[in-house]
C-alpha cells in the first residue's frame, strides 16, 4: 500500500484521539501524570511524522484534491477527507504546534493532567479534520466540536476570568456557526449536495446571485468571529487572557486560521458574486481592524492582551489579501496565516516562559530581562521583528505581498493598512523595550532564569522556521501556488459569466 | 379462533393490559413489603421486553384491526418501541429511590405498565374515541404516579394540579373532537380526512376551529408554550423517576398522536395547522431557552429543557413533510435518550439518604466522580446540539427540513434560541468543572450506571454510520406510513 492509496488522512486526524483514549486508562496518580505527558508528547510527534508523509507525497503540479477518502456516513452526508494547496499546510501547522503545546505544558500545568492532556489531543483531533473535511456536515462538525475541548481547557486551566472567557469564547463562536449551519441545509436543499469539491464546481451557477448574498453572510458571520475580524473580536483578548500558555497557542495559531481558511474554502469559491459584491465591506472592516487595533494593542499593560490584539490587526491582513481576489493577494494571505501561525504561537510561548517564573503577564513587573536572559532576549528579539514585519523574517513575506496586491485593488485601502505597519512596529518595539530593556531594578527579577533546555527545544523550531521562511518563502508559495491559481480562475470565470449574462 | 388472529396487530397492548391484571392480583395476595415491589417491578420490565419483541415480530405493512380504530402501521411500531424502551428504563431508573423513600409498593408498577398501554393506544389511534380513550388512560395513570408520595406536600400539589389542568386539556380535546365531528358526519381519521381533503374544506370553519381546539388539547400534553405553565411545577414536585418517566415517554407518545392526528385526519389542511404549529414551536423554544436560565432546581431545568426541546422537535413537524416527519421521530428518539440518561445522573445526586436538586450542588463533581462528571457534562453538551454528539444530529433532523420548506424565520429563530439554550446547559459543565469541589454524593448504584454508560455510548456512537444510520432509515420508513 503507499501513501497516496492509504487512508493517511484519517490516520492523522484519528491518531491523537487514539493517544486520548490510551491516557484515559492510566491511573490518576503522579506516575500517570508523567505517563500521560510522554503519551500525548510522543503521540502528537508521531502525527507530526507521519503528516510530514503527506507534504513530502504531495503533487504541487495539480489543484486537485489529493489522499481523498469517500465512505457513506449518515443519510445523505459523506465522510470525505482531502487535501489540496491550500489546506494541506495548515494541517501541517497543526500538527507541527502541538508537540510544542505539550512541551510547553509540561511543568506549568500540574492539576489534571491526564484531562488535559486528553483534551489538547482531542482538539488536535478536531482541528486536523477541519481541514481535511471535504463534506459540508463534516467539517461542520469538526468546527464546530473543537469548541467543547477549548472550553474546557480555557475554564479550567485558566486564569482568574476564565469562567467569563471560556462562556464568551465559547457563546460568541457557537451564535456565529449555527447561522452557517442553516446555510449548510439550504445549500444542501438547493444543490442537492454537500460534497466541498462538487459546490466549488457548480456552486458560482447553481446558487443565485440573490442567494449567494445570503449565504456568504451566513458564512461571515461563523468566520468573521472565528477569524475574529473588527468588530466581532472582543473574544479573543479575553480567551488569550485566560487560557493557559499552550491554550492560547492553539487560538492563535490554529483556530482563528479556520475562518480565512474558510473564506478561502466557501465564501470566494461558491459564493463569487456575493464576495465580489461585499469586498468593499471586507476593505474597510479590515484595514479598521489594522489601524484601530494596532492602537488598542499599544495601549495594553497586560502582555497578552497586547499579542491577541496584534492577531486582530495581522488578521485585517489576512482578510484584505483574501478579497483581492489576486494570486498575489491570496498566496500573501494564506503566507501570513502560516507566518502568523509560528509567529503569534512563538511570542505566546515566550510570555509563557517569563510567566512560569514570575506568574504575572502585567508588562510593568518586567524590566531588564536582558542582563539576566540573554538566550532569552535574543529569541524574544527575532519574534518581535517577525511580528513587525522585518524582512528576513516570515511575517515580511505575507504582509507585503497583501499589501502590494491591495495596492493595485484599491490605493486607499493600502495606504491606510501600510500605516498599520508602522504602528505595528510602535507597539511591538515598545513592548519590548519595556520587558527586555531597561535596568534590571526590581527585586524580584533579580534571580530570574533563563530558558532551560525543554524550553531551547520549544524555541528552537520556531526561530529556524520564522528565518528559513523570511529568506525562502518559495517553500510554501510553491506548494500553494497552482491551487490559488485555480481558485482565481474559477473565480474570474464566475464573476465575467455573470456580467456578460447581466449585459444581455 | 379467528377473531383472536384478527386481533393480531393488537398483541402487545393486550399482553401489557392483561399482564397488569395479573401482577395486580399477584400483588395484592403477597405480603405487602419491598420485596413484593422489586419483583413485581422486575415483572413489569420483563414484560415490556415481551411487548417490545413482539412489535418488533409483527409483520411489515399496515393493519387497521378493530374496524378501522386501531390503527398499526410503521409509524406506530417505531413510537411503540420508543414508549416501551422510556417507561422501561425509567422503571429501572426508579428502583433505588423507591426503596429509598418506601415507596417501593407493587402498585408502582402497575400504574407504569397502564399509562404504557394508554399510550401505545394513543399512537395506534385512527379514530376520535380510541384517542381519547388512549389519552385517558395514560392520564389518569400518571395524575396518580405524580401524587404517589403521599406525605410530601409537593408530590400531592404536583398531582393536583397535573390532574386539574389535564382535566382541563381534555375538555378542550374533547369540545374540539365533538366539533370536527359534527362537521364532518365522522369519528374515524379516514373520514375525516375525506372531508379535510375536499377543495373547500379551508372554508370549513367549524372544522378549523375544532382542529384548534384539538391541537390545544394536545399542546397541554406535550407542554408547549402557552399551555406549558403545569410543567415545571408538576416536575419538581413529583418523585424523581416519576419526573423522568414524565420527561420521557407520555411526552413521546403525546408527540406521536400529534403527528398521527395531523398527518392521518387532515391532510388537506396543512395550511391551517402549520401556521398553529409554527407559533408554538417559536414560542416553546424562546421561553425553554430564557425561563431555563434563572432555575436553581435541576428538576425545573429539566422542565425548561423539554419545553424547549418540544419546540424544536416541532420546528419538523412545521415543515409538514415526510422529511420533517422524520427528522421529528429521530429528534423524539434522541431526545429520550438525553433525558433518560440526564435523569439517571440526576437521581445518583444523593448525599446519605437526601436526594439533591439544587443545581449548585454540583459544584466541583469533575474531582470527586470524574466519571459520573464526564457523563452529565456530554449530555448537556448534546442537549445543546453541539456534534458530533446526537444532539446535535437531532437538530440537524429538523432544522433541514424546514429549511428546504422556506421556513427561513422559524430555522432562524431556532437556532437563536439553541445558543441562549446552550448558556444554562453550559453553567451546569461549568459548576461541574470549574468550581471547587463540595462534599461527595454516594457511589452510582448499578442501575443508574448502566443507564448513564448507555445513553453515553449511545450519543457518541450516532455519528458512526452503522448506529446512526439505520435509526434514520427506520425513522424514514415510519414517516412513510403518515400522510405529510
Amino acid at each position: 500500500m503507499t501513501v497516496e492509496t492509504s487512508p493517511i488522512l484519517s490516520i492523522v486526524t484519528f491518531l491523537p484521539l487514539l493517544g486520548a483514549l490510551f491516557i484515559i486508562f492510566l491511573p490518576a496518580t503522579p506516575g500517570g501524570d508523567r505517563n500521560a505527558r510522554h503519551t500525548a508528547l510522543y503521540t502528537t510527534l508521531f502525527t507530526f511524522a507521519i503528516s510530514l508523509l503527506i507534504w513530502i507525497n504531495f503533487d504541487t503540479r495539480t489543484a486537485d484534491f489529493q489522499f481523498v477518502e469517500d465512505i457513506a456516513w449518515i443519510g445523505p452526508f459523506r465522510y470525505k477527507m482531502g487535501v489540496d494547496g491550500i489546506s494541506m499546510l495548515f494541517v501541517i501547522l497543526t500538527t507541527f504546534l502541538m508537540p510544542l503545546c505539550i512541551l510547553a505544558s509540561w511543568e506549568s500545568i500540574n492539576n489534571r493532567v491526564k484531562e488535559y492532556m486528553i483534551a489538547f489531543l482531542v482538539l488536535e483531533t478536531l482541528m486536523i479534520g477541519v481541514f481535511c473535511a471535504l463534506d459540508l456536515m463534516l467539517f461542520y462538525l469538526f468546527f464546530e466540536a473543537g469548541l467543547i475541548p477549548m472550553f474546557l481547557i480555557i475554564g479550567v486551566w485558566g486564569g482568574k476570568r476564565r469562567v467569563y472567557a471560556s462562556f464568551k469564547f465559547f457563546l460568541y463562536t457557537l451564535l456565529g456557526s449555527v447561522l452557517m449551519l442553516l446555510a449548510i441545509f439550504a445549500m444542501a436543499s438547493t444543490a442537492g449536495t454537500t460534497d466541498i469539491p462538487t459546490l466549488i464546481q457548480i456552486g458560482a451557477t447553481k446558487f443565485s446571485a440573490d442567494m449567494q448574498w445570503w449565504l456568504w453572510l451566513a458564512f461571515f458571520a461563523s468566520f468573521a468571529v472565528k477569524m475574529p475580524m473588527w468588530p466581532v473580536h472582543t473574544w479573543l483578548p479575553d480567551a488569550h487572557v485566560e487560557a493557559p500558555t499552550a491554550g492560547s497557542v492553539i487560538l492563535a495559531g490554529i483556530l482563528l486560521k479556520m475562518g480565512g481558511y474558510g473564506f478561502l474554502r466557501f465564501s470566494l469559491p461558491m459564493f463569487p458574486l456575493a464576495s465580489m459584491e461585499l469586498a468593499p465591506v471586507i476593505f474597510t472592516l479590515s484595514v479598521v481592524a489594522i489601524v484601530y487595533t494596532s492602537l488598542v494593542a499599544l495601549a495594553q499593560e497586560d502582555i497578552k492582551k497586547l499579542i491577541a490584539y496584534s492577531s486582530v490587526a495581522h488578521m485585517g491582513f489576512v482578510t484584505m489579501g483574501i478579497f483581492t481576489f489576486q494570486q498575489q493577494g491570496i498566496d500573501g494571505a494564506i503566507f501570513q496565516m502560516l507566518s502568523h501561525g509560528i509567529v503569534s504561537a512563538a511570542l505566546f510561548l515566550c510570555v509563557g516562559i517569563i510567566y512560569d517564573r514570575m506568574h504575572t503577564r502585567e508588562i510593568a513587573a518586567y524590566g531588564g530581562l536582558a542582563d539576566r536572559m540573554p538566550l532569552y532576549a535574543a529569541v524574544f528579539m527575532v519574534f518581535t521583528m517577525a511580528n513587525v514585519g522585518l524582512p528576513g523574517t516570515s511575517g515580511f513575506v505575507g504582509e507585503f505581498l497583501t499589501l502590494l496586491s491591495a495596492f493595485k485593488s484599491n490605493t486607499w485601502v493600502a495606504f491606510f493598512a501600510t500605516s498599520g505597519v508602522i504602528l505595528s512596529a510602535a507597539y511591538a518595539l515598545y513592548l519590548y523595550r519595556r520587558v527586555v530593556f531597561g535596568a534590571l531594578e526590581k527585586a524580584s527579577l533579580k534571580a530570574i532564569p533563563d530558558m532551560n533546555a525543554r524550553e531551547i527545544t520549544i524555541m528552537a523550531p520556531l526561530v529556524i522556521l520564522t528565518i528559513l521562511l523570511g529568506f525562502y518563502p518559495a517553500l510554501l508559495l510553491d506548494v500553494m501556488a497552482v491551487s490559488v491559481k485555480q481558485l482565481v480562475m474559477n473565480f474570474e470565470a464566475a464573476v465575467a459569466q455573470s456580467t456578460a449574462a447581466v449585459a444581455q | 379462533m379467528s377473531i383472536l388472529l384478527s386481533y393480531a396487530p393488537a398483541y402487545p397492548e393486550m399482553l401489557l393490559a392483561v399482564g397488569a391484571m395479573v401482577l395486580l392480583m399477584i400483588g395484592a395476595f403477597s405480603e405487602d413489603n419491598t420485596d413484593t415491589g422489586a419483583f413485581v417491578g422486575w415483572l413489569s420490565i420483563a414484560l415490556l421486553l415481551v411487548a417490545a419483541a413482539l412489535i418488533v415480530l409483527q409483520p411489515e405493512g399496515t393493519q387497521h384491526p378493530f374496524d378501522k380504530v386501531f390503527v398499526v402501521d410503521q409509524f406506530a411500531r417505531f413510537m411503540k418501541l420508543l414508549i416501551i424502551a422510556g417507561s422501561a428504563v425509567a422503571l429501572l431508573l426508579s428502583f433505588d429511590f423507591l426503596r429509598n423513600k418506601g415507596l417501593m409498593k407493587f402498585e408502582y408498577p402497575i400504574l407504569v405498565l397502564l399509562s404504557t398501554v394508554g399510550m401505545m393506544m394513543m399512537v395506534s389511534a385512527n379514530d376520535m374515541i380510541a384517542l381519547y380513550l388512549g389519552l385517558e388512560l395514560q392520564s389518569l395513570a400518571l395524575y396518580v404516579l405524580a401524587s404517589i408520595q403521599r406525605e410530601n406536600v409537593r408530590s400531592s400539589e404536583a398531582g393536583l394540579k397535573y390532574f386539574v389542568l389535564g382535566a382541563l386539556s381534555s375538555g378542550m380535546l374533547l369540545y374540539g373532537a365533538s366539533l370536527i365531528y359534527g362537521f364532518t358526519g365522522a369519528t374515524g381519521f379516514t373520514e375525516i380526512a375525506n372531508v379535510a381533503k375536499a377543495q373547500t374544506s379551508a372554508e370549513n370553519i367549524g372544522l378549523i376551529v375544532g382542529l384548534v381546539f384539538l391541537l390545544v388539547g394536545l399542546a397541554f400534553k406535550i407542554s408547549a408554550v402557552p399551555f406549558h405553565m403545569w410543567t415545571p411545577d408538576v416536575y419538581q414536585g413529583a418523585p424523581t423517576p416519576v419526573t423522568a418517566l414524565f420527561a420521557a415517554a407520555p411526552k413521546l407518545a403525546a408527540m406521536g398522536l400529534l403527528m398521527r392526528v395531523l398527518g392521518g385526519a387532515f391532510p388537506g389542511l396543512e395550511q391551517q395547522w402549520q401556521q398553529v404549529i409554527w407559533f408554538i414551536a417559536i414560542a416553546s423554544m424562546l421561553l425553554g431557552a430564557f425561563a431555563a436560565i434563572g432555575q436553581t432546581n435541576i428538576k425545573r431545568l429539566m422542565a425548561y429543557s423539554s419545553i424547549g426541546h418540544v419546540g424544536f422537535a416541532l420546528v419538523g413537524l412545521a415543515a409538514g413533510t415526510p422529511e420533517g416527519a422524520q427528522g421529528v421521530l429521530v429528534y423524539l428518539l434522541i431526545y429520550l435518550v438525553m433525558t433518560l440518561g440526564t435523569f439517571a445522573c440526576i437521581l445518583a445526586m444523593q448525599r446519605g439518604d437526601d436526594m439533591i436538586e439544587d443545581i449548585d450542588q454540583l459544584s466541583g463533581l469533575a474531582q470527586n466522580n470524574l466519571t459520573m462528571a464526564f457523563v452529565l457534562a456530554m449530555l448537556m453538551f448534546s442537549l445543546a446540539g453541539i456534534p458530533p454528539l446526537a444532539g446535535f444530529w437531532a437538530k440537524v433532523y429538523v432544522f433541514w427540513p424546514a429549511v428546504q420548506a422556506g421556513l427561513y424565520p422559524l430555522a432562524v429563530i431556532g437556532v437563536l434560541a439553541s445558543v441562549v439554550g446552550a448558556y444554562y446547559y453550559l453553567r451546569i459543565v461549568k459548576i461541574m468543572f470549574f468550581d471547587e469541589p463540595r462534599e461527595k454524593f454516594v457511589p452510582v448504584s448499578a442501575n443508574l450506571g448502566l443507564v448513564m454508560g448507555a445513553a453515553l455510548i449511545f450519543i457518541f456512537a450516532f455519528a458512526v454510520p452503522q448506529v446512526g444510520g439505520p435509526i434514520v432509515d427506520a425513522a424514514q420508513a415510519a414517516a412513510k406510513s403518515l400522510r405529510f
